[in-house]
């Protein structure tokens, strides 16, 4: 593991923020065990991804202006998000291609912005870590994380080092669950099948537990999950590997 | 309806933001199209002949094709035959009017039946050679002319090719330098890789759709 | 053809209470996409290989004029005829006289999409001339009067029931007794029908795969050897395609049509690839007396210069399909035009405008499979954002939809005011799920909640709980 100790922004996501800040606090216990500092700027709010793929690239930009400047002087900037980091290392050059002002400082942001796995695992050298979680697991690989930015193994090879758990891998795990952002609502019945096939594929799997790295999509899979009324609790990857699991799954209820 | 043609091909300049191509640019393509640049050759057939040969039938017979393999032209007479006898098929096979296919005495086996000339539909066994064979796909490749009706190669329902080993090649760009040294382009050239399928109903993989239900290649080991 | 892209939340609806076309579509991912990742997986080149489709393709469309002309030159060098035609009104036209010349009764098809494009059955039978398709799946489209749902495997969305009942019902000889439960049999009554249909035809169309410049050829590639038949019987063949189907050489189709086949059915290499060039020479014992290439722009030579031009240099796959989720839930109907999937999401609001087709390019969820796989590297959730871009500066959006935006616009400039409103909102909604965890059902929230749960929040957003810890805000803070 790399000895200097850089100096890591957290950029929490709105979802993790508004509903499970238990994934932030997650991400910041591995990214200090990973020899980090971490910060949390406070003038952040979302990536501008709802803006940018609903066609509003004007407040997409806006919004990532001020990103970019909220971030300004890390050494690296990590989302614990496949889709958000997607949308701040892909898509944020991307939107200040033709702004001379801005395209340099975009691609500069790109270059130091991570998901949480990748940078652990590729960045920070980890292979392993102290953690121990009692069940039998299976990963969906988030359609972004995956496919923008090659998270695959990463995760895989975190979860190997956890005492207790078996990984059971999930036939279709590359496949879309369905979630997409908006897409869940504005055309939930074509959403609702997708996200029917994948819990049934979690199901046939065995798993008491499903894990993602997204919290878009675990909380449309947890959703199907519960609604179809499984007991199979899904958390983000991040809560097992820091040990942060006493906490209720998503979706799940106080115990009495 | 050169007015369409001028139109179109105007609309197409302006979208490239320039007028027809310059002189250089000209030349530049022309010479591309005359050099025909190869790309990305394939590994799986740099290998020497004989391996290329070996290739060939496996990538054939991967994709349903039988092969049999021969140690001379007198040996063809006897394969054909047996082949008709193992399906069952009558004597009757209609024959491409090719040179070296009538230079095979074919009398050896005096229970066939040998007409040549082009299919009309009525033939159930068709005898041709190939212009080639790629051994990357275990692709023969035919073209038409005087000694190579199309038809023979599409109507009957059993196609039967009588490769000489010499004429398999790696990569489909080796063939087509072998064609373009032959003259020009023929009416039809026909890559074949196995026999006719669909998978039009439920996605099942069912043999003789409207070509050929079986593919026979006679290799005839010529060095 | 008839559109229903408007209705397309509608013909996704149909589609999914379908209970044939389901089990039909998914017979894809065992299919399709495990064939084509073995097939690439086969092949160690096949990533450069894509890298090299997609240049070969760029390269031809910068100089896409000079291509079509060489193209049309060495098409006449070789007694062939190159018609132009701009609109699909021209192209039908030019392919009616055609027929007419020869007082053509019947014309057998091979499977074509821009025949499908142009609406040419419809307009054949409208003028007394009896069009025939010839590929199985599109003979049975055809049958059933429907279009394609898929631009490989057009009936991929018909169960061998249905096909059944569409045989015996159009072939009148057809002993009704016969057994026809059987694929085999099927085919095996098709391709008895479709032989003579093939003798009797006056001219054979089809489309064709690539065209190429250095040769003036056409190129089909089918697995049945139906287009071969086609265009090889008739006295006239023609062949219809679009303008950005020319490739300079044999050797660029060739690195092309490794891609190919590997991408749409996994195949090494589709049974027959026929180039066709000019008509029957004089000395060759068989094959059409005329050939005819009918070029079709129908927009395509000002898409050229537009910033969705990289769809141009799709090559018909329908890998883009095969993967997608969407594509795999409602199946290629919903999309009520003629190319579904991906790239009917590009294509369609391009062709047939953006406000007709709003909903394609909106209903995916970027998932990014169809560029992943695609065999020309086509940005496909980049061009269908695009045409998000594009409808929301028309304001073609929902009203509703805007104002939510709007809505969310404001908040997430103002980091304060988002802070203090998201905590506030959060509060309330983790104490009312805090028991269960969460909703069955919320007001503004019920297009989450008809088919799933809304897990509810913990309590606090992690920024109060930040603040309340002291957390580092920023270097030495």
């Amino acid at each position: 593991m790399s000895t200097t100790r850089p100096e890591v922004a957290l950029f929490v996501t709105c979802l993790v923020d508004l509903f499970r800040p238990v994934v932030g606090f997650a991400a910041v216990e591995l990214l200090e065990q990973a020899g980090c500092t971490v910060s949390v700027p406070e003038a952040q709010t979302c990536c501008g991804q709802p803006a940018f793929n609903s066609g509003d690239r004007v407040d997409a930009k806006t919004v990532a202006a001020q990103v970019i400047d909220a971030f300004e002087g890390f050494d690296y900037i990590v989302v614990p998000s496949g889709s958000c980091a997607g949308m701040l290392s892909k898509h944020y050059p991307e939107l200040f291609e033709d702004d001379p002002a801005m395209a340099d400082r975009a691609r500069d942001f790109a270059r130091r912005t991570y998901e949480l796995m990748a940078f652990l695992v590729d960045v920070r050298g980890m292979t392993g870590l102290d953690a121990a979680y009692n069940g039998n697991v299976t990963y969906h690989d988030s359609c972004s994380g995956l496919r923008e930015l090659g998270v695959k193994q990463q995760p895989r090879q975190l979860l190997a080092s956890v005492e207790g758990l078996t990984l059971i891998e999930l036939p279709g795990a590359e496949r879309c669950c369905g979630f997409g952002g908006t897409f869940c609502v504005k055309y939930p019945d074509i959403s609702n099948n997708m996200v029917g096939d994948k819990t049934t594929d979690i199901e046939k799997t065995g798993a008491d537990t499903v894990l993602a790295g997204d919290l878009g999509c675990l909380m449309n899979m947890a959703g199907k999950l519960t609604r179809t009324g499984s007991s199979i609790r899904a958390r983000h990857v991040a809560e097992v590997l820091a040990g942060m699991t006493d906490d209720p799954a998503i979706g799940e209820g106080q115990p009495e | 309806m050169s007015s369409g043609r001028d139109a179109i091909l105007a609309r197409v300049r302006k979208s490239l933001a320039r007028g027809p191509v310059d002189d250089g640019t000209r030349a530049e393509l022309q010479a591309r199209l005359s050099g025909h640049p190869r790309g990305i050759i394939p590994a799986r057939s740099n290998r020497d002949h004989g391996a290329q040969v070996d290739l060939f039938v496996e990538m054939a017979e991967a994709v349903a094709a039988t092969v049999d393999r021969v140690a001379s032209p007198d040996g063809v007479p006897d394969a054909v035959g047996d082949y008709l006898a193992q399906h069952n098929l009558g004597a009757d096979i209609r024959m491409a009017p090719d040179d070296w296919l009538e230079s095979i005495d074919w009398t050896q086996r005096p229970t066939l039946a040998v007409t040549k000339g082009p299919s009309a539909g009525k033939d159930e066994v068709s005898v041709t050679a190939a212009f080639s064979a790629v051994a990357e796909t275990g692709t023969l490749l035919l073209h038409s002319g005087p000694s190579s009706p199309t038809t023979l190669n599409f109507l009957p329902d059993n196609h039967v090719v009588v490769l000489r080993s010499s004429q398999v090649v790696g990569a489909y760009e080796d063939a087509w330098d072998q064609l373009r040294a032959a003259g020009a382009m023929p009416r039809a050239v026909n890559f074949i890789t196995g026999p006719s399928r669909t998978g039009d109903i439920e996605q099942t993989i069912m043999l003789g759709a409207h070509g050929p239900r079986r593919l026979h290649i006679i290799l005839v080991d010529d060095g | 053809m008839k559109t229903t892209t408007r209705q397309f939340k509608d013909n996704a609806r149909t589609a999914l209470a379908d209970t044939g076309l389901q089990s039909a579509l998914d017979k894809m991912e065992t299919g399709f996409v495990v064939n084509r990742a073995n097939a690439a997986a086969r092949l160690p080149e096949f990533e450069a290989l894509r890298d090299q489709g997609r240049d070969i393709k760029n390269h031809t469309l910068e100089h896409l004029d000079f291509y079509l002309e060489t193209f049309e030159a060495n098409v006449q060098k070789a007694g062939g005829h190159v018609h132009w035609a701009a609109t699909p009104e021209d192209a039908r036209q030019i392919i009616l006289d055609i027929c007419r010349s020869v007082d053509a009764k019947t014309v057998t098809k091979g499977k074509s999409m821009i025949a499908e494009e142009i609406g040419l059955n419809e307009f054949l039978e409208e003028n007394d001339i009896a069009p025939i398709e010839t590929d199985l799946g599109e003979y049975i489209i055809q049958l059933r009067n429907e279009p394609p749902s898929h631009i490989i495997a057009p009936a991929i969305h018909v169960l061998k029931e249905q096909v059944a009942d569409a045989f015996h019902e159009a072939h009148t000889d057809l002993d009704p007794g016969r057994s026809l439960e059987e694929p085999q049999a099927l085919l095996d009554e098709a391709r008895a029908i479709l032989r003579q249909k093939y003798l009797d035809a006056d001219v054979g169309i089809t489309g064709a795969n690539f065209l190429i410049a250095e040769t003036g050829s056409s190129v089909i590639v089918t697995n049945e050897g139906n287009g071969d038949l086609t265009q090889t019987l008739p006295k006239i063949h023609i062949a219809v395609a679009s303008l950005e189907k020319v490739v300079p050489t044999l050797e660029d189709a060739s690195a092309l049509l490794r891609l190919l086949a590997r991408s749409a059915t996994g195949q090494e290499f589709s049974s027959y690839t026929t180039f066709s060039t000019g008509p029957r020479r004089p000395e060759d014992p068989d094959g059409p007396e005329q050939y005819h290439v009918v070029l079709l722009d129908n927009g395509r030579a000002d898409l050229l210069g537009t910033e969705v031009r990289e769809v141009l240099r799709c090559i018909r796959c329908g890998a883009c399909m095969n993967h997608c989720p969407v594509y795999g839930a409602v199946g290629g109907h919903a999309y009520g035009w003629v190319y579904p999937g991906p790239i009917g999401s590009v294509l369609t609001p391009t062709l047939i405008g953006v406000e007709e087709a709003r909903h394609l390019p909106n209903a995916s969820t970027f998932c990014g499979r169809c560029e992943a796989v695609c065999p020309m590297r086509i940005p496909l959730p980049k061009l269908m954002r695009h045409y998000r871009e594009k409808a929301h500066e028309e304001k073609l959006t929902p009203a509703a939809e805007r104002a939510g935006l709007g809505l969310w616009a404001f908040a997430a400039r103002r980091p304060g005011l988002y802070r203090w409103a998201a905590g506030l909102v959060i509060r309330v909604l983790g104490a009312l799920g805090r028991r269960r965890g969460r909703f069955a059902s919320l007001p503004f929230a019920s297009g989450w909640t008809r088919y799933r749960d809304l897990p509810a929040p913990q309590g606090q957003t992690f920024q109060q709980q930040w603040a309340a810890r002291n957390g580092r805000r920023g270097r030495g803070a």
